[in-house]
């Protein structure tokens, strides 16, 4: 391969036709009140775990609606279960619940397959 | 009273292109990469429209390159542009036909701000006088060289020996037009059909015979932006703007890309090259790339001229398999030889163009 002196970037475009969105149809079979969420941002505001490290549910929310399944695992495990988020949530999404159903969706075939298709 | 309301919405797309008397400025780019376009569109004029077309030696480079990198200050390149309109001025003309692109929205650029701020005009002629002791008269229209082609698109149509037509499946042939952002996106009023219609390309395409393809990232920019290019760390934006546009009009299957800036022409033709080496990607049928051509190299294959004539062998695409497509007798032998019998060198090409290679009856192999 021919070198350059630079690379192509990635497209950074949400591509909503060719995202997978099997994860979130996944979770949303489990926790069914994911598709109420507005995006306020409640959650993460008073997320605790936000206040120490880079947590940030309402943009793992987004991640999972778009299909854009590649940083969801590394930012859930930052996630310590508190629940203060389900309590602030105006729209009455069980987001500690939505936790719970993404942590069993890792260990599922279809979350490897997703991992095979990011890592292609 | 809809069809009035109509024609006073299509009035604002309209543009005054002249009918003849042009001075003309020619593109730093195109000499160096595309040298047949400028060549052509000069004796298309001349010889077969019986216009006048002058150009004078003491034209230079407009400075846009050096401008939209930073590096050239604003009054200088109104001092310089000042300049070409002080040897038109001189010669008599009072319409000037832009070959390129970034000059021609550094023209529209420089009139519209003498336009709204008369001061800085004066204060460009006080500057011309005192370096060159030359005063300039504004051009009465200025029209880049794919205007005037548009403009006499049916002339060509009339004289055509080979349609855009495939000659295969008898079908019209697929179209990519692409023209750059510096023709009307910045001043709308100086292109045909302005920024959000333009029809300086279509019109031909369609004139000729040919389906112009609509795909979603018609309007992209082709990634040059002169900053993106000009550093060599920053090229990945450029060759990524260029991959866009290439991913989103694949699936139409064009036969061709149709430019008419400079820039775009150069980009969209060796990106293909680059991202064919990084990324093993080619966008053409066949593991071949989409040949990119000029709107005066296609004029003059439609009007019958040999194609290494209009220097498509200067191309990092081949060109062979739309040829073919229209029917158009080539030399393979002669492609890299020149008039006087010289061999000008094979381009280094990769194995994706394989096809291409065999065509153009030159070495295979990666470089």
């Amino acid at each position: 391969m021919a070198t350059f002196g630079f690379s192509i970037l990635k497209d950074r475009q949400i591509d909503y036709d060719n995202n997978d969105h099997r994860l979130f149809r996944f979770i949303e079979e489990q926790e069914p009140s994911i598709r109420l969420c507005i995006g306020c941002g409640g959650c993460t505001a008073g997320c605790t775990a936000a206040g120490f490290t880079g947590f940030n549910y309402r943009k793992l929310n987004y991640l999972l609606m778009r299909g854009e399944t590649e940083h969801l695992q590394k930012g859930i495990q930052q996630c310590m279960l508190c629940g203060k988020c389900k309590l602030v949530c105006p729209r009455g999404v069980n987001t500690r619940n939505m936790i719970f159903a993404l942590k069993r969706a890792f260990k599922t075939p279809l979350w490897e397959e997703l991992q095979k298709k990011i890592n292609v | 009273m809809e069809n009035n309301n109509q024609k006073f919405i299509w009035r604002e797309y309209q543009k005054e292109i002249a009918d003849d008397h042009f001075f003309y400025v020619r593109s730093c780019i195109r000499q160096a990469f595309f040298p047949g376009s400028e060549t052509f569109f000069l004796s298309f004029m001349r010889n077969q429209l019986g216009k006048d077309v002058f150009e004078d030696a003491r034209h230079t480079t407009c400075t846009g390159i050096g401008f939209h990198g930073d590096v050239v200050p604003h009054e200088t390149i109104m001092t310089v542009v000042a300049r070409h309109f002080a040897l038109m001025t001189e010669a008599g003309y009072r319409h000037v036909a832009i070959s390129c692109v970034t000059s021609f929205g550094i023209y529209s650029e420089i009139l519209e701000t003498w336009k709204h701020f008369p001061e800085i005009e004066e204060k460009i002629h006080q500057k011309l006088i005192l370096a060159t002791g030359r005063d300039f008269n504004k051009p009465d229209t200025i029209a880049h060289t794919s205007d005037i082609i548009y403009k006499f698109r049916n002339e060509v149509a009339a004289k055509m020996k080979y349609p855009l037509i495939n000659l295969n499946t008898g079908e019209p042939l697929k179209v990519v037009e692409h023209i750059g952002c510096h023709y009307s996106k910045m001043f709308p009023q100086y292109g045909v059909g302005g920024a959000e219609f333009p029809q300086v390309l279509a019109g031909m395409i369609k004139a000729w015979g040919g389906e112009v393809v609509d795909y979603p990232e018609r309007r992209h920019c082709c990634g040059f932006g002169f900053r993106q290019y000009l550093v060599q760390a920053n090229r990945g934006y450029s060759a990524a703007n260029s991959k866009k546009k290439f991913d989103s009009m694949q699936s139409y299957e064009p036969d061709f890309i149709l430019c008419n800036c400079p820039g775009c022409t150069m980009f969209m033709d060796k990106w293909q090259y680059t991202i064919a080496e990084l990324e093993d990607t080619v966008y053409g049928k066949e593991g071949l790339g989409i040949p990119v051509l000029t709107y005066e190299e296609l004029a003059g294959l439609v009007l019958g001229y040999d194609p290494w004539d209009l220097g498509l062998q200067m191309h990092q695409i081949p060109v062979e398999t739309l040829l073919d497509k229209l029917g158009i007798n080539y030399d393979p032998e002669k492609k890299f030889i020149t008039q006087k019998g010289e061999n000008i060198g094979t381009p280094l090409i990769p194995q994706h163009y394989n096809i291409g290679l065999k065509t153009a009856g030159t070495h295979s192999g990666c470089c």
